[in-house]
């Protein structure tokens, strides 16, 4: 009972101040994840995870001749300013020579939080960051309760953890699947070039001696696994990389992406950027067809909160039985054909 | 600080600092570091009060990241390149077993950096291992990439940034190239892979592709149970492991409500337009 009082007089405070004066006593950067062309779609969520602090939402575009990416970034509604840094030596997102820049404009900017994707590029830098700042960085932020208060999921997203930040700087990475993207047009943010990197980013190179190498990139026709609106995934029990070809169809008959359990991914079947789970990507389509997945808890991790889940599993017995709305038992190799005629009618 | 330094000296008598800067074929050693969590097969259960998750009478393992740390130290250490391993743990005195489980591997030898049932979060554990990193300088720390429980994936690159070392998260191949000083890592990001060249001394973490961690022989694991470990506490070390981010609460997700079994594709369809979704 206390600390249900405790919790509403923290509201209303807050709430006070916000309805006083418009009160922007706190900025949030924002790091944007990008490939120097496009802004990707992450970094749209992450903009509306900041703009859920009532601060000014500051946006760092870091990387090599990526000018178009701040000319689409200054339109996106909610950021007041973007940063434009440009170095050859930040053209691959590296942790050592991203990490002085937004150290650096920490410093510049009296910064009360920074938010970035809680993707692999995000996962990569923000701790370093934190620590160079010598605070603490909370991991894949799910709600914003205040400006100091936030949820994360942990052991596989079977706990939710509320936790309060006494830093004076708010570290931390945002789950895209948990905020909407914010609207790429409407906006009209100021563009400021950062013109003092280039020593801090040459210094960083040189001390760390990290070398880029290349990049095997997975192309695909198919939308992006997080983003996608359906997503079809299958497991061991697809017995061979040669049957997805099933899941791919079924995956283009509804404008979908397809996925895969660690199983499917350690016995070759698929690339293992295309795993869902705790250790792969976090996905929560309005559609997740698991088949011939059983269901493992790290499994459940990355799509308990898709909105439909549709299950085709020979194991009645499956765990996955116990999350899916709608259940098939039956042979996927059977079943998968059959559903994707049955769809390709209905529609 | 020259009291702890001395007290490492004494225990591991072999360790020469001289040879491993000098000479580059001998005396690489490779530093892990592993936790001790609830076994990542247990369905947890959140405490009633809400203060976390249940921990009394769960079956703890090594998390299973730092199990593939170690394998890939052990396999240095056998391809002649690495000369010893050391596996390091934080934790009350219960964590000496998740040790003892690293030394049972392969690793040479231990250190427990006691912490009492403090409040442990990445930032304190890489400060506690920054430490460790100058006076055991080893040439490579190798980490898992995340711990199961706290899911963070933050203390490598923490320790990275702390030491100023290069890092390369989410390994899934490392070269190392004992000519140069250097180390080829290949990493998973959203996309495919990427490979990353970086020099000695570096930070590695580790994804799940990375090799299949070996079971320990019997033989070994009677050995590891003799085992002399290094015990210290972070304020022989002088690391203040106290942190600003607390836990307000931990509570159970929302619970999905209980689906329907069809017999037959139609009624998936049906199911399906009834949701909209086509």
């Amino acid at each position: 009972m206390f600390r249900f009082v405790n919790k509403l007089n923290h509201i209303n405070s807050s709430l006070l101040i916000n309805n006083g004066i418009r009160y922007y006593s706190s900025k949030c950067l924002v790091v944007a994840e990008h490939d120097n062309k496009d802004l990707l779609s992450s970094t749209l969520n992450t903009i509306t995870a900041a703009n859920k602090l009532g601060s000014d939402v500051l946006l760092l575009v870091a990387g090599n001749n990526c000018k178009s990416v701040v000319d689409k970034a200054t339109k996106i509604k909610g950021v007041k300013t973007v940063f434009h840094a440009d170095h050859p030596l930040l053209e691959h997102g590296l942790a050592e020579t991203l990490s002085p820049v937004v150290v650096g404009l920490k410093e510049r900017q009296q910064l009360t939080h920074i938010f970035t994707p809680a993707t692999n590029f995000g996962k990569n830098f923000i701790p370093r960051v934190a620590a160079l700042l010598d605070v603490g960085a909370v991991s894949d932020i799910t709600s914003i309760k205040s400006d100091d208060t936030f949820t994360h999921p942990i052991y596989a997203g079977n706990a939710i953890a509320t936790v309060k930040s006494e830093d004076a700087v708010k570290i931390g990475t945002i789950r895209t699947t948990a905020f909407e993207k914010a609207p790429v047009e409407g906006g009209s943010a100021a563009v400021e070039q950062l013109d003092w990197i280039a020593p801090l980013v040459d210094q960083a190179a040189s001390s760390t001696n990290i070398k880029w190498e290349g990049s095997q990139v997975i192309k695909s026709e198919r939308p992006e696994l997080t983003g996608a609106r359906v997503v079809v995934s299958g497991g061991r029990g697809m017995k061979s990389g040669e049957n997805f070809k099933m899941l791919e169809e079924l995956a283009d008959t509804m404008g979908g992406a397809v996925g895969a359990s660690r199983a499917a991914v350690d016995s070759g079947f698929v690339s293992n950027d295309l795993q869902v789970g705790q250790t792969g990507k976090v996905v929560a389509p309005e559609l997740y067809i698991a088949v011939g997945i059983s269901g493992a808890i790290q499994h459940l991790a990355g799509m308990k909160d898709s909105k439909v889940i549709v299950a085709i599993n020979k194991d009645a017995e499956a765990p996955i039985f116990q999350v899916a709305d709608v259940g098939l038992v039956g042979d996927l190799f059977k079943v998968v054909p059959e559903l994707t005629e049955a769809i390709k009618k209905a529609k | 600080m020259d009291d702890d330094t001395s007290d490492f000296g004494s225990f591991y008598e072999a360790d020469n600092e001289d040879e491993t800067n000098t000479i580059i074929n001998m005396s690489y050693k490779v530093l892990v570091p592993v936790k001790r969590v609830i076994d990542y097969a247990v369905k947890i259960r959140v405490r009633p009060d809400k203060t976390g998750v249940e921990t009394a009478n769960v079956k703890m393992s090594v998390n299973p990241f730092d199990e593939i740390a170690v394998e890939e130290a052990i396999r240095m250490k056998e391809a002649g390149f690495a000369s010893e391993v050391v596996a390091v743990s934080l934790g009350p005195k219960t964590v000496q077993e998740t040790i003892r489980n690293s030394i049972a591997m392969g690793a040479d030898k231990g250190i427990h950096i006691e912490t009492g049932t403090a409040d442990l979060q990445p930032l304190g554990v890489a400060k506690v291992l920054k430490k460790l990193a100058e006076t055991e300088k080893p040439n490579l720390i190798i980490l898992g990439k995340q711990a199961i429980d706290d899911d963070a994936n933050q203390t490598a690159q923490m320790l990275a940034g702390l030491l100023n070392w290069p890092q390369a998260t989410f390994a899934s191949k490392i070269e190392v190239d004992k000519a140069n000083n250097s180390v080829k890592v290949t990493r998973e990001i959203d996309g495919g892979l990427e490979t990353l060249s970086m020099k000695m001394p570096a930070i590695i973490s580790c994804d799940l592709r990375l090799n299949e961690p070996r079971y320990a022989k019997l033989q070994n694991i009677m050995k590891s149970k003799k085992a002399e470990l290094k015990v210290q506490t972070p304020q022989d070390l002088g690391v203040d492991i106290s942190n600003k981010i607390k836990t307000i609460s931990v509570e159970e997700p929302a619970k999905r409500s209980g689906g329907i079994k069809v017999d037959s594709v139609d009624q998936i369809v049906q199911n399906l337009k009834k949701h909209a979704l086509i």
